[in-house]
C-alpha cells in the first residue's frame, strides 16, 4: 500500500516509522529539516511542501496513493488537507484534529471536509485516561465488540493476593479470560499451572464487569475512585472533567488561568472548578488533595505534570495520572512514581497505524508498543472459519494465541476447546506480535 | 448625546390615543346599567386629544434611555388620564383630587389598594372603569406599547426587557409586533376563559353572586393580578367554588407567560424544566402548609375544608401580589399576618403580571447565598451561579442583590413617612399597620392590616403619606430602576 503521512512532526513522524517495514511512505511537510531528518531516519520518501497545496500532493504521488494521513499540529490544515487530497477520489483519508468540535461534525455525515476517518488526539487522551482510573490499578483498558468485551492490562503490585497465586487460584471470574503475562521481555501465555508474580502485567479479556472484578482482586484495598482531582484545563483536562461528569463522578478541577477557570466553571456544572496554582503546597494542602484517590494531571508542560503528580504522591495521593508530551519521557515518568502516563500523541499514533493495519479486523488494541496485539474479527459468512471449533482454529495457529472472548448477538460466550463459530459471531483474539499474520489469515 | 424626551412623549401620546378604546367601553357598559356615560366620553376625548397633542412630537430612534423615560411616562400619563372619571363622577371619596389618583395609581400598577370605603355609593361604570384599568395595567399597556412601537418600527424588543426584566419574552418570535400579538391574545383568552367558567358556576347556580359583571369584573383583575372587586366582601362574597377557581387562575397569572405558552404548545415539559417555576410553586405549597398549620392550630375554622380554603387562597393572594380576600385576615392571629406579611416581599415568576420582588430574584439570591457559603470553605472554587442549567452572569447576580436591598431601602423609608406622618396627623397606626401598608402599597399588592385591612381601605391616611404611597406604587411597578435613573443628573447630562 501507498501512503503519505503529512506533517512530520511526532505523531507523523510515529506513524510513518510504524508503517514503513510493510508500506511505501512518503512524508510531506512545510519544514525542510523535518522531512530532511525523517528520509535520513526511517526508509521513506520525504517531500517538502504545503500538504494542504494539490500540487504538492501531486508531487507526492497522491494519484497512486491508497492512503492520506494528514496529522499536522494545527486542526485546519489536516482538514483542509484532507478536503484537498478527496479530490483524488482513490485516495483514503485520515485527519488528525486536537479539537473535538471538528470530530462532532465529522460524526454528522459520510465524508465530512472529504474526511474518511477522524482522530481526535485529546479526545482519544481524555477517554484513555478515564478508561484507567475506571480500573484501580489498571494500565491500559479498551473495549470491543461495542462494549461488551474489555480488555485491560493490569500491574501486580508486591502487597496483592494474586501475586503468587496459580492461574487456576486466580481464575474465579465467570466469563474472564488470562490472555498474556508480560514478564520484563517475555510474552507468556498462561496455562493453569502458570504462577503469577509480583510485577508482572496481566493481559485479561472479558466482561467489563468482570474485568472489575478483577481489579477488586488485585487491589481489594483500593475501591473505584470517588474523589477525583484534575490539574490543569487544558482541552485534555476539559474533555477528562466531561467524560467523567458524563460517568456521574464530581471532580474537582484546578486550574490556573482566571478567564479559562471561568470558562470551565461555566461549561461543566457537575465540576468544582478552582483558580490557583497546582504546584501552591499551601492550596493542595487546604484542598485536602493528599486524600484524593486519583490526581489527573493535564497541564500544558510535561515537567509541570511530572512535579504535579510527584508533589501529589508526596501529599499521599492514591494514583496519578500524567499526560505526556514527549512520547520517550511517557516510560521516565512511570519509572519514577507516577502511576500512568499517558501520551496523546502515541495513542493517536496507535489509533491511527491500528488503523491503516487493522480495515480487515473490526478493531485492534497494541499492547506495549508493537509487543501484541488484541484484535476483533466478525466471522465472515464465506470465510473458513465458519464451523470450526476453537480448537480446530487453535491447530492451525501458531503460539502465542489465545481466544478471549466471543459474542454472538451481543451477548458474550468465553471461548471453549469445543465453542463452535457461527457466521456474525466476534471474536477477540489475543496475539503476540509475531503471530498476528497468521490470525488475520486464518479469521 | 443628549436624552430624546420628545421621542418618549411622542410615544406616551400614542399610548393616550389608544387608552380612549377602554375608556369608550365603560361609556358602554354605564349605557348598559342605565348610568350617565358622559364622565367617560369627555375622558376618553381628553386623552384622544392629549395622544394627538404628544404626538406632534418628532420620533426618533428608540435609545435605552428614551425607553426608560418612556416607561415611566407611560405609567404616570395613563394613572393621571385614567384618574379623570373618577373625579368627574365625583361621588363618595373621590371628591378629593388625591383620592381619585391613589385609586387610578393603584389600578395601572394593578395594586389593588383602594380608597373606597363605601361602594354602594359609586355607578356601576366607576367599579367597571377600575376593573378595566388593572387588566390594562396587567400585560395589557405593555401589548399595546409593543404592539405600537412595532408598528412604528422602533425599538419594541428594549421596552419589552426594560419592563419585564427578563429575555425570554423577547425570544417568542422573530418580529416583535407578533410577540406582542402572541402575549396579548394569551392575556384575553386566559381572561376570556376565566369570565366564562365562572359565568358557569353562576348559571349552574353553583356560585349565585357571580353575575355577568361580577365574572367579568373578576375575569379582568384576576389574571392581571391587581385584586379590586367590585364587591365589598372582595372574593368572600362568593361560594367556595369560585374561590377555588380563582385561587387557580391568580397562581396561573403569576407565571411566566413563555411557559404558559409553552403549554398552549402542548410543551408540558416547559414546567419541569423551569427552575423558577418549581421554586415557586413549591413556595406556594409551603407557605400555604404553614400558614394551614397556623389557622388549624388556632381553631380559626371549624373543618379542614374551609382552613385549607381560605389559608391557600390568602397565601396565593398576596404571594402573587392579587391582593384579593375571602375572609378579613386582619383578624387572624400575629403569626398567620406575619406569614402574610413577609409573603408581600416574594410576588410572582419573572415574565408574568405579578410585582413585588419576584421568584428569579430570590432564587437567584439564594444560590449565590449559597455560593457563598461554599467558597468561604474553598477560596479559590469558582462557582458560577446557574438557573435551570443556564448561567446567570456576574452584573445580573450583583443587580439582582442591587435591586432587593434598594427596595428594602425604599420600604423602611415608606414605614417612616407612614409613621412620621400619621402620627403627626392624630391617627393611630401601629408599626406593623403601618409596614404592612407600605409594602403593600410600594411592592403592588394592595390590602395591609390595620386600617387598611381587606376589609378596609387607605381613605383615611393622611396627604403625606397618601402621596409617598401614589408615588412608589408607581415605582414600584416600573421595577424602581428605570425612576432612579431617571432622577440622576447624568441621566439627562450628554
Amino acid at each position: 500500500m501507498r501512503v503519505i503521512v503529512v506533517g512530520a512532526g511526532e505523531v507523523g513522524s510515529s506513524i510513518a516509522a510504524d508503517l514503513s517495514s510493510d508500506h511505501e511512505v512518503t512524508v510531506v511537510d512545510i519544514d525542510g529539516g523535518q522531512v530532511e531528518s525523517i528520509s535520513y531516519g526511517e526508509d521513506v520518501l520525504g517531500v517538502k511542501g504545503d500538504g494542504s497545496d494539490v500540487e504538492t500532493l501531486e508531487e507526492a504521488g497522491i494519484e497512486e496513493t491508497d492512503m492520506l494521513i494528514a496529522s499536522t499540529n494545527d486542526d485546519r490544515t489536516n482538514i483542509v488537507t484532507c478536503g484537498t487530497a478527496s479530490v483524488f477520489s482513490d485516495v483514503f483519508t485520515i485527519a488528525r484534529v486536537k479539537s473535538p468540535q471538528y470530530l462532532r461534525t465529522w460524526e454528522r455525515g459520510s465524508r465530512v471536509f472529504g474526511a474518511d476517518f477522524m482522530v481526535c488526539t485529546d479526545l482519544l487522551a481524555a477517554e484513555t485516561i478515564t478508561g484507567v482510573i475506571g480500573l484501580a490499578t489498571a494500565q491500559d483498558v479498551d473495549t470491543f465488540a461495542d462494549g461488551v468485551v474489555q480488555m485491560a492490562e493490569f500491574e501486580i503490585p508486591a502487597e496483592s493476593p494474586v501475586a503468587g497465586q496459580t492461574i487456576e487460584e486466580a481464575d474465579r471470574f465467570d466469563s474472564l479470560t488470562f490472555a498474556a503475562i508480560l514478564r520484563d521481555d517475555a510474552i507468556i501465555i498462561p496455562r493453569g499451572e502458570t504462577r503469577i508474580e509480583a510485577d508482572d502485567d496481566v493481559i485479561v479479556i472479558g466482561s467489563p464487569d468482570s474485568t472489575r472484578a478483577f481489579s477488586a482482586a488485585i487491589a481489594p484495598e483500593r475501591t473505584g475512585p470517588d474523589d477525583i482531582v484534575i490539574v490543569g484545563g487544558s482541552e485534555v483536562g476539559y474533555q477528562t472533567a466531561k467524560l467523567l461528569e458524563s460517568r456521574g463522578f464530581s471532580p474537582r478541577l484546578v486550574e490556573h488561568d482566571p478567564d479559562r477557570a471561568r470558562w470551565l466553571a461555566e461549561q461543566l456544572p457537575g465540576t468544582t472548578v478552582m483558580q490557583s496554582d497546582a504546584t501552591d503546597r499551601e492550596f493542595l494542602d487546604r484542598e485536602n488533595v493528599g486524600n484524593a484517590d486519583v490526581l489527573i494531571s493535564t497541564l500544558e508542560n510535561d515537567q509541570q505534570n511530572l512535579l504535579a503528580c510527584l508533589l501529589a504522591e508526596r501529599l499521599g495521593t492514591d494514583r496519578t495520572v500524567a499526560v505526556v508530551d514527549t512520547v520517550q519521557f511517557a516510560d521516565i515518568f512511570e519509572a519514577v512514581g507516577v502511576d500512568v502516563a499517558v501520551s496523546p500523541r502515541k495513542a493517536t499514533a496507535g489509533e491511527i497505524t491500528r488503523f491503516t493495519r487493522g480495515r480487515h479486523a473490526e478493531n485492534i488494541a497494541l499492547i506495549e508498543g508493537n509487543r501484541a496485539e488484541v484484535l476483533e474479527f466478525e466471522v465472515d459468512e464465506a470465510g473458513d472459519a465458519v464451523g470450526c471449533t476453537i480448537r480446530e482454529l487453535a491447530g492451525k495457529l501458531p503460539d502465542g494465541v489465545v481466544f478471549g472472548a466471543i459474542t454472538r448477538n451481543g451477548e458474550l460466550t468465553t471461548p471453549r476447546g469445543d465453542t463452535v463459530l457461527e457466521a456474525g459471531d466476534h471474536v477477540v483474539v489475543f496475539a503476540s506480535a509475531s503471530a498476528v499474520d497468521a490470525v488475520t489469515g486464518v479469521l | 448625546m443628549r436624552v430624546d424626551w420628545r421621542t418618549s412623549v411622542s410615544l406616551v401620546g400614542a399610548v393616550l390615543k389608544g387608552l380612549a378604546v377602554p375608556l369608550a367601553v365603560t361609556a358602554l357598559v354605564a349605557v348598559v346599567y342605565a348610568e350617565p356615560p358622559t364622565p367617560f366620553l369627555i375622558s376618553a376625548a381628553g386623552s384622544l386629544l392629549a395622544g394627538f397633542a404628544l404626538e406632534r412630537f418628532p420620533q426618533q430612534e428608540l435609545y435605552p434611555r428614551e425607553a426608560f423615560l418612556m416607561v415611566a411616562l407611560t405609567w404616570l400619563a395613563v394613572a393621571l388620564v385614567g384618574s379623570i372619571p373618577f373625579l368627574l363622577a365625583g361621588t363618595g371619596v373621590f371628591t378629593s383630587p388625591l383620592n381619585a389618583l391613589f385609586e387610578s395609581m393603584s389600578g395601572i400598577t394593578t395594586t389593588g389598594a383602594t380608597v373606597i370605603d363605601d361602594f354602594s355609593a359609586h355607578s356601576r361604570g366607576l367599579l367597571f372603569w377600575r376593573q378595566l384599568l388593572q387588566w390594562l395595567g396587567g400585560l395589557g399597556i405593555l401589548v399595546l406599547a409593543v404592539g405600537l412601537l412595532s408598528q412604528l418600527s422602533v425599538g419594541g424588543a428594549r421596552l419589552m426587557e426594560t419592563e419585564t426584566q427578563t429575555e425570554d419574552l423577547t425570544k417568542l418570535a422573530p418580529r416583535m409586533s407578533r410577540t406582542a400579538r402572541l402575549l396579548g391574545s394569551l392575556y384575553v383568552g386566559l381572561t376570556l376563559l376565566l369570565a366564562v367558567l365562572l359565568y358557569l358556576l353562576f348559571l349552574l347556580d353553583i356560585a349565585p353572586n357571580m353575575d355577568p359583571f361580577n365574572a367579568v369584573s373578576h375575569a379582568l383583575t384576576t389574571l392581571a393580578t391587581a385584586g379590586f372587586s367590585p364587591e365589598p366582601d372582595s372574593v368572600g362574597a362568593f361560594a367556595p367554588a369560585a374561590q377555588y377557581l380563582i385561587t387557580l387562575f391568580m397562581f396561573v397569572g403569576a407565571t411566566n407567560f413563555v411557559i404558559l405558552y409553552a403549554l398552549t404548545q402542548g410543551r408540558t415539559q416547559a414546567l419541569r424544566e423551569s427552575e423558577e417555576f418549581r421554586f415557586y410553586a413549591l413556595l406556594v405549597a409551603g407557605v400555604t402548609a404553614l400558614a394551614t398549620a397556623i389557622l388549624a392550630i388556632d381553631g380559626e375554622f371549624t373543618g379542614a375544608e374551609p382552613t385549607i380554603r381560605h389559608g391557600l387562597f390568602q397565601v396565593v393572594s398576596i404571594l402573587t401580589t392579587t391582593g384579593y380576600a375571602t375572609v378579613d385576615f386582619n383578624l387572624w392571629s400575629p403569626a398567620v399576618k406575619h406569614v402574610l406579611f413577609l409573603c408581600m416581599f416574594v410576588g410572582g415568576m419573572a415574565g408574568s403580571t405579578t410585582c413585588s420582588i419576584k421568584t428569579f430574584r430570590w432564587l437567584v439570591v439564594v444560590k449565590s447565598f449559597r455560593r457563598e457559603l461554599f467558597t468561604e470553605l474553598h477560596p479559590e472554587a469558582i462557582r458560577p451561579v446557574r438557573l435551570g442549567g443556564d448561567i446567570v452572569d456576574e452584573e445580573t447576580v450583583h443587580d439582582t442583590t442591587m435591586y432587593i436591598l434598594l427596595s428594602i431601602v425604599i420600604f423602611v423609608l415608606l414605614t417612616v413617612i407612614v409613621v412620621v406622618d400619621s402620627t403627626r396627623s392624630g391617627l393611630a397606626v401601629g408599626e406593623f399597620d403601618a409596614m404592612s401598608a407600605a409594602a403593600s402599597t410600594f411592592l403592588n399588592i394592595g390590602p395591609a392590616f390595620g386600617a387598611a385591612g381587606p376589609y378596609g381601605s387607605y381613605a383615611d391616611f393622611p396627604t403625606v403619606s397618601k402621596t409617598a404611597m401614589v408615588v412608589l406604587m408607581w415605582v414600584g411597578r416600573i421595577e424602581i430602576i428605570p425612576v432612579l435613573v431617571l432622577l440622576t443628573p447624568r441621566f439627562w447630562r450628554s
